[in-house]
């Protein structure tokens, strides 16, 4: 039976799944080139997850080293496709693609003084903390005293942490060192957590509030609501959304300490301005009500009552968004390459034939580590099946033809042996300063240790 | 006594099916995975085979006696999943 040779464009936790799920089938044999932008691979998993949370971080070591370590799978790194190579000529390249780019956009608020220096996206924040290379000098000024994270899911208090968080906890993690330096000088004392709706539609999940229960030196307030169920809702809020406002009660009512920096949790209030003459300075607040709409979901109705709220840092973390892949048919409104249950299609409903996508730019930015899991294999069982019935993209070209091809685009291109060799130096210089590791934080000297190996 | 997945969990599901005795909910088929904040143990069901502690990629299952003291809490919560109707979705 011929082997298939299969593209993965994206090293994060979706193509990792994809590779899972490729490598576990017995029906074909199967050849895997993983393509990665950066020279490091794990996507979010990497540049995501909040340096303070190690345990998420064992997935790359548990679970996606089996796939990348593999035989059968060969790591690209330090290549854009789209860029280097046409989304046309990896259709041509190899018998299936499978597109796990992520998202690279998030969404924004459209209000005036959006673009205020000060104002910025979670997404760009997150980055430059985790070391991305491509958000390392990102400007931050953490000079403010009150910096304001519009939205309240996981992402959200995750800042809140961050900036939060005492530095000598934070110098045991992984965080990247120019972020040290930026939040070791930060006069930050308040940091608001704004959200549309009230207490009981809050986003963020019970785990990720729970730990401000342990965080030293942090008072917590909640404005906006008043934390009792509204009448008529006995008994039909969620087993999780009772949670969520327990915790909330006990974390208010816990004794204050003057010296201690506030997490406030602002429900009910709608961003509409942003003003300052050269960066953010103040936001003013519509105060919101709670309205059933025509389905019964609750939604965040705005008032005429403002109110304004100085803030010198305003972070808005209303969800990722993804961007288009040059030369693949996107939804614009979704945000997602447009597909059927991961199979690529055209505006018009046709498949495009051998071309494939998982994880967030399949299915919008939703969801947590293990929602891509599933995710993926819904996609290999598309794949799987439209291989048995012979539709597919190639002929495939074979590895080393591949190979001249690349490094002919990308000379600079990163092999398995490179981000190992990135790998390890970023844990020996960990050991040095008792932490995990200490990430290199620009191209140049990612490809410096890759080539030295 | 029981095990009990805490906090690190990322639903990667490598428990549920690892687990003799399917007491690891919600499962990837059942309709309330998408929106679940993690899995969790039924310590009813639980054989305490512990095959699940080795499966599970970001190390989140403990022994109830085993937890630490930030996720102490985490046996009551597996427990309460179940007994507010958990498995049934």
């Amino acid at each position: 039976m011929k082997t298939m040779r299969v593209a993965v464009v994206g090293a994060g936790a979706a193509g990792m799944y994809a590779i899972e799920s490729l490598l576990g089938r017995r029906e074909f044999a199967v050849e895997v080139d993983l393509y990665e932008i950066l020279p490091t691979p794990w996507g979010l998993v990497r540049a995501g997850v909040a340096p303070d949370h190690p345990e998420k971080k064992q997935v790359c070591d548990r679970q996606f080293n089996f796939q990348l370590q593999d035989p059968r799978v060969r790591f690209i790194g330090n290549l854009a496709v789209g860029r280097d190579i046409a989304v046309a000529e990896l259709s041509q390249w190899y018998d299936t693609v499978i597109y796990a780019v992520g998202a690279t956009g998030d969404i924004r608020m459209a209000l005036p003084g959006e673009d205020l220096p000060g104002c910025l996206a979670a997404r760009e924040f997150v980055a430059f903390y985790n070391g991305h290379p491509d958000f390392s000098a990102l400007p931050i000024d953490l000079s403010c005293e009150r910096a304001i994270v519009v939205g309240n899911g996981n992402v959200a208090l995750d800042i809140a942490r961050i900036l939060a968080t005492p530095i000598a906890a934070l110098e045991k993690t992984d965080i990247a060192e120019h972020a040290l330096e930026a939040l070791r000088s930060s006069h930050i004392r308040e940091i608001v957590v704004l959200a549309r709706r009230g207490a009981w539609q809050a986003a963020f999940n019970n785990p990720e509030l729970e730990e401000f229960e342990h965080l030293a030196g942090v008072d917590v307030a909640v404005e906006g609501d008043d934390l009792v169920e509204p009448g008529g809702m006995q008994g039909l809020a969620s087993w999780e959304a009772q949670r969520k406002i327990d915790t909330l009660r006990r974390l208010v009512s816990r004794p204050k300490d003057p010296g201690n920096k506030r997490i406030v949790f602002r429900f009910l209030g709608t961003p509409v301005e942003l003003t300052g003459s050269d960066k953010v300075a103040q936001m003013r607040i519509a105060h919101n009500h709670l309205r059933p709409d025509a389905q019964g979901r609750l939604q965040a109705v705005p008032s005429e009552q403002t109110s304004t709220l100085d803030a010198g840092l305003v972070l808005r973390a209303i969800g990722y968004r993804g961007t288009p892949m040059p030369g693949l048919p996107f939804d614009a409104v979704r945000g997602v390459i447009r597909n059927v249950q991961g199979r690529v299609v055209e505006d018009g409903g046709a498949a495009l034939p051998g071309v494939y996508t998982t994880g967030w730019i399949k299915r919008g930015c939703r969801g947590i580590i293990g929602s891509n899991r599933k995710c993926a294999r819904e996609t290999v069982d598309c794949l799987v099946d439209d291989w048995a019935m012979g539709l597919g993209g190639g002929p495939a070209l074979n590895k080393d033809a591949v190979l001249a091809l690349v490094s002919e685009r990308q000379p600079a291109w990163v092999s398995l042996g490179g981000w190992l060799a990135i790998d390890r130096h970023e844990r020996s210089t960990g050991r040095q300063k008792q932490r995990s590791r200490v990430k290199l934080t620009d191209i140049s000297s990612m490809l410096e240790v890759a080539n030295a190996h | 006594m029981a095990y009990v997945i805490a906090a690190p969990c990322v639903s990667d599901f490598s428990c549920v099916e690892i687990c003799p005795v399917n007491a690891i909910h919600p499962g990837p088929s059942s309709a309330a995975f998408e929106a679940a904040e993690q899995l969790y143990i039924d310590p009813g069901a639980c054989i305490n085979c512990g095959a699940c502690v080795e499966a599970c990629p970001v190390s989140a299952i403990y022994e109830a006696g085993n937890l630490p003291e930030r996720w102490k809490h985490y046996a009551e919560v597996n427990r309460q999943y179940f007994l507010q109707g958990g498995a049934l979705a």
